[in-house]
C-alpha cells in the first residue's frame, strides 16, 4: 500500500503541474477543451491523493513499523483512536492531509462555481494546481510519509502521551482546514485580477469560502485553547505563543474581510483593501507554517526544525510577488464607486473595525517577529511575552468590541439624529448601569469593568434587533412570536446569523475579561490536611487531601492524587489528578510523565487541581490549585460563535435576494418594514 | 472629503495610540533572549546585566537535575556547549522538563554565577515531532 501511495503522489504531482499550465492557458485562449482537461486533472489529483492517504492510514493501522513515519509516531499498544490521529500528529502526515483538503476544496469550487463563473474557473483551477504542486512537491523531496527505513523495528516510539486527548483528535485537522481552505478565495481573488472581471461576482462566488474557512479557524483555535487547558495543566488556554498567534493572524484579516466586504458590495468601495485581505490572509496561513516548521521562531510549541519550513519560504514569497503584483497591475480598475459621507455612519464604522483588526494583526506579527527584528537591528534577540500583547490589544479589542455593537445598527452614508436615538438609547443605558453596578460591588479591575458594560451595549443591540423583527413580522403578517423569530433568522440569514456570531463574541470578551480575576495556589499537603482558597465571588473552597494510589491503566502507569472539595461548607465533590507513565509494548516507561487535571467547572469559575508530585515517595502531595473565573464562557461563546457562522453559511433555498428586499436592510430591518 | 478627512484623523490617531502601547510594551516588558554563551560576554562587559531579567535559552546538562519536592525547588545545570551555569528554579516543573531538554529560563543571574529563574519553560520539540533513531 505505501508503494502504491508513493506512486499515487508521483501521479498527482505530474498532473498538477500540467493542471497548474492548461489553466492558465484555458484561460486565456478560452477553449473550452483545456478548461475540462484542467478541471479533470484536478479531479484526478484529488482521487490520487486519497489513495495515497489510504494508503499512509492502512500502513499505520496495520502497523507497517518499516514505514518511518509509522515508527515515529505509533506503536502497538496504542488505541485505535489515536493511531488514525496519528495521520496528522507529525510534519509529513499534516503535509498529505494539506494536499487533500486543498485539492478536495479546489474540486468542490470547481463544481459548484463552474457554470456561474466561466472565465474565472480556468485561473481557479490554475492556482489550485499550483498550490498542490508545492505541497506535492514539497513531500516527495523533502519530507516523503512514505520513507521506509533499513530495518523493521520491533514497535514503534509511539504518539506523545500529550497528543492523546479527544482535543488533539479534533484540534489540528479543523486548523489545517481553516489554513488550507482559504487557498479557494486566493485562487479566486488570482483568477479574478488576471481576467480582469473585478465585478461583485467573484466576491459572491468567495464570500462563503471565506466564511467556511474562517468557521474552520475559529474551531479550530478554540478547540486548542481547550486542549490546552484541559491538557497542558498550567492553568490558562492563550499563552500568545508564536504558533498559537499563527493561527490568530489569519483569523483577523478573515475577520476583517467578512466585514469589509459588505462596503464593498453596498457601496461599492473598498475593492483594493479586500483583495489586499484576501492575499493577506492567504500570505498568513502560510507564513504561520513557515514559522512553527523552519525553526526561526523559538516556541515552546515548536515542531521538528526542518528544510521544510524554507519550502514554505519560498512559496509565501513567490505567492506575495504574485499576489500584490498583479494587485498593482490592475490598481487603476478597482477604482471605488463612492466616498464616504459622514464619520457617523455604517462605512466609518466598518472602517474602522476593519483598522482595528488589522492593527490588531500587525501588532501580533510584531511581537511575534520581535526577536528576529531586534536581532537584526540591534544585534540581540529581545523577546516579548503576553503582557506586551495584552497591553496592546486590550484596549483594542475594547474599542472593537464598541463597534461590534455600533456598526449592524447605525445607517449607511450618514446616520441622523433620530436614527441614533432610535437605536442606541437602551443599549447605552444598560451600559451604563452594568458600569454603575459593577462599580457599587467594587468589581477592582477597571479594564473588566469596561468590558462588562461595552458587553451589556452590544448584548441590548442584538436583542433590540431580535426582538424588533419579530414584533414586526409578528404585526404584519400576523405569524406567532417563536414563528416571527424562526421565520426573522431563516429570511435573513446572513444578518441574523451574524448577530448569533456576535453574541458568542461577547461571551468570549466576558470569559477574557474574567482573567483579571484568575488566582493560583501552590500548597504541600500530608493525608487529611486541608487548605482554604478564596473565590473572587467572596466564598470559600475547603480542599482536603486524601491520598495517592497507583495503578495500571491502557498504556500506562498512573499516581493518582484524590482531594475532596467543599465549597462554602457544602461538599462538591471528590477531584481526582494524576500523573501518568506512558509505557511502550515492554512495559518500558516512555516519554516524560504527564499530567491529567482535575477541573470542577460551573458557569462562574473553574476549580483547576493539579498534582505536582508526591514527597520523596511518600503520600505528602504538591498542588497547584487554580480559580479560573468564567472560562466556561469561552467554550460555550465559541459554540456560539460557530453556530452562528453555520446559520450564515447555510444556503438560502430561494436564490440571492431581490433588490426590493434588499433596501429594506439600511438600519435595521425594522426601520423601513416595521412601524 | 471632510468625512474622509475626518477619517484619516481617527486612524491617525488610533496608530498613534497604538504605536506608542506597543513601543512602551517593548520598552518595559522586552527581555533579552540570550543563550549562557552570549550572557556571561554581556555581564563580562558591563556589570549592569547582573540586575536586568533576561531570558536564557540552554540545554539541561544530562544527570544535573536535582527536585527538592517538599520546599518545590528544582536545580540544574543549563549550558549551550560552551559555556554553563547553574540554575535554581523555585515553582512546578513543566512534564516535558527532563535531561537534555531543551529549556528557557526567565529570571536574573546572581553575582555569584547562579541563575535565579521564576520561569522554566521547557520545550517539547522532540515530542510532538520525533526525531527518528538513528541505527548505524
Amino acid at each position: 500500500m505505501t508503494d502504491l501511495g508513493n506512486i499515487a503522489l508521483w501521479i498527482a504531482l505530474l498532473i498538477a503541474l500540467w493542471a497548474s499550465v492548461v489553466g492558465f492557458v484555458a484561460g486565456k485562449t478560452r477553449r473550452p477543451d483545456l478548461m475540462r482537461s484542467a478541471e479533470r486533472s484536478i479531479f484526478a489529483v484529488w482521487g490520487l491523493l486519497v489513495i495515497a492517504s489510504a494508503g499512509l492510514m492502512h500502513a499505520l493501522l496495520t502497523h507497517d513499523f518499516n514505514v518511518e513515519y509509522v515508527a515515529a509516531y505509533t506503536s502497538r499498544n496504542l488505541p485505535v483512536f489515536y493511531t488514525w490521529s496519528a495521520f496528522y500528529a507529525g510534519q509529513k502526515g499534516s503535509l498529505l492531509l494539506w494536499a487533500l483538503v486543498v485539492s478536495t476544496f479546489g474540486s468542490a469550487a470547481l463544481l459548484v462555481n463552474r457554470r456561474k463563473y466561466p472565465e474565472l474557473m480556468p485561473y481557479v483551477a490554475g492556482t489550485i494546481a499550483i498550490i498542490v504542486v508545492f505541497f506535492v512537491a514539497t513531500m516527495v523531496f523533502a519530507s516523503n510519509p512514505f520513507e521506509r527505513l533499513g530495518f523493521t523495528p520491533a514497535d514503534g516510539r509511539g504518539l506523545n502521551p500529550q497528543l492523546q486527548n479527544p482535543g488533539m483528535v479534533f484540534h489540528p485537522p479543523m486548523l489545517y482546514l481553516g489554513y488550507t481552505s482559504i487557498s479557494v478565495p486566493f485562487a479566486f481573488a488570482v483568477a479574478a485580477l488576471i481576467s480582469g472581471k473585478l465585478d461583485t461576482g467573484w466576491l459572491h462566488a468567495i464570500r462563503k469560502w471565506t466564511l467556511l474557512s474562517w468557521l474552520f479557524l475559529s474551531c479550530g483555535i478554540v478547540l486548542g485553547m481547550w486542549w490546552a487547558y484541559v491538557e497542558l495543566g498550567w492553568g490558562g488556554y492563550w499563552a500568545w505563543d508564536p504558533v498559537e498567534n499563527a493561527s490568530f493572524l489569519p483569523w483577523l484579516t478573515m475577520t476583517a474581510f467578512l466585514h469589509s466586504v459588505m462596503i464593498q458590495e453596498k457601496r461599492g468601495m473598498l475593492k483594493k483593501w479586500n483583495i489586499g485581505l484576501i492575499v493577506g490572509s492567504f500570505l498568513l496561513s502560510i507564513f504561520g507554517t513557515f514559522i512553527t516548521r523552519s525553526g526561526v521562531i523559538s516556541s515552546v510549541h515548536s515542531f521538528a526544525q526542518s528544510n521544510v519550513g524554507w519550502f514554505f519560504l519560498v512559496f509565501l514569497i513567490l505567492a506575495a510577488v504574485v499576489g500584490f503584483g498583479l494587485l498593482a497591475y490592475r490598481w487603476p480598475m478597482l477604482q471605488a464607486e463612492a466616498k464616504l459621507e459622514s464619520m457617523v455612519s455604517r462605512e466609518a464604522a466598518f472602517l474602522f473595525n476593519n483598522l482595528i483588526l488589522i492593527v490588531i494583526a500587525f501588532s501580533v506579527l510584531w511581537g511575534t517577529l520581535f526577536p528576529i527584528i531586534s536581532e537584526a537591528v540591534r544585534g540581540t534577540k529581545v523577546t516579548v511575552g503576553p503582557p506586551f500583547f495584552n497591553q496592546v490589544n486590550v484596549p483594542l479589542g475594547l474599542f472593537l468590541l464598541l463597534l461590534t455593537g455600533i456598526g449592524p445598527l447605525i445607517a449607511w452614508r450618514r446616520a441622523s439624529t433620530a436614527n441614533l436615538k432610535r437605536q442606541f438609547q437602551w443599549p447605552v443605558a444598560a451600559m451604563l448601569v452594568t458600569a454603575a453596578a459593577l462599580g457599587l460591588v467594587r468589581m477592582s479591575d477597571a479594564w473588566s469593568i469596561v468590558a462588562y458594560a461595552l458587553g451589556a451595549f452590544v448584548v441590548v443591540t442584538v436583542a433590540q434587533e431580535f426582538v424588533r423583527g419579530t414584533g414586526a413580522r409578528h404585526r404584519l403578517h400576523g405569524e406567532a412570536y417563536p414563528l416571527a423569530l424562526v421565520r426573522l433568522i431563516g429570511r435573513n440569514r446572513r444578518r441574523y446569523g451574524g448577530y448569533v456570531v456576535h453574541l458568542g463574541i461577547v461571551m468570549l470578551f466576558a470569559a477574557f475579561a474574567g482573567l483579571a480575576f484568575k488566582s493560583d495556589t501552590e500548597v504541600t499537603l500530608r493525608p487529611g490536611q486541608s487548605v482554604d482558597v478564596k473565590s473572587p465571588y467572596g466564598y470559600t473552597y475547603h480542599i482536603t487531601h486524601q491520598g495517592i494510589s497507583q495503578y495500571e491503566q491502557l498504556n500506562r502507569f498512573v499516581t493518582a492524587a484524590s482531594v475532596d472539595v467543599t465549597r462554602a461548607g457544602k461538599y462538591i465533590g471528590t477531584m481526582k489528578s494524576e500523573k501518568r507513565q506512558h509505557l511502550d509494548s515492554f512495559g518500558n516507561p516512555t516519554f516524560e510523565p504527564s499530567t491529567a487535571v482535575a477541573i470542577h467547572s460551573d458557569l462562574r469559575e473553574d476549580l483547576y487541581v493539579v498534582f505536582a508530585g508526591a514527597v520523596n515517595g511518600t503520600e505528602e502531595a504538591v498542588y497547584r490549585i487554580t480559580i479560573n473565573p468564567l472560562v466556561w464562557w469561552v467554550w460555550y461563546g465559541g459554540l456560539v460563535l460557530a453556530i452562528g457562522g453555520l446559520i450564515t453559511l447555510w444556503p438560502t433555498a430561494q436564490g440571492p435576494t431581490p433588490v426590493s428586499r434588499r433596501r429594506a436592510e439600511p438600519a435595521g430591518y425594522v426601520a423601513q418594514v416595521g412601524a | 472629503m471632510r468625512a474622509r478627512t475626518k477619517f484619516i484623523i481617527g486612524g491617525v490617531l488610533v496608530l498613534g495610540t497604538v504605536g506608542y502601547l506597543m513601543a512602551s510594551g517593548i520598552k518595559e516588558t522586552g527581555v533579552y533572549y540570550l543563550t549562557p554563551t552570549e550572557l556571561a560576554a554581556k555581564v563580562g562587559s558591563d556589570h549592569s546585566f547582573y540586575d536586568v531579567g533576561v531570558k536564557m535559552g540552554a540545554r539541561a546538562v544530562k544527570g544535573s537535575i536535582h527536585r527538592v519536592v517538599a520546599s518545590q525547588t528544582i536545580t540544574f545545570r543549563a549550558t549551550d556547549g560552551v559555556q554553563s551555569y547553574p540554575v535554581v528554579y523555585r515553582g512546578l516543573a513543566p512534564d516535558t522538563f527532563t535531561d537534555e531538554v531543551d529549556v528557557v529560563v526567565e529570571g536574573r543571574l546572581q553575582p555569584d554565577g547562579t541563575f535565579r529563574a521564576t520561569t522554566l519553560l521547557a520545550k517539547c520539540g522532540s515530542r510532538y515531532e520525533a526525531v527518528p533513531q538513528r541505527n548505524t
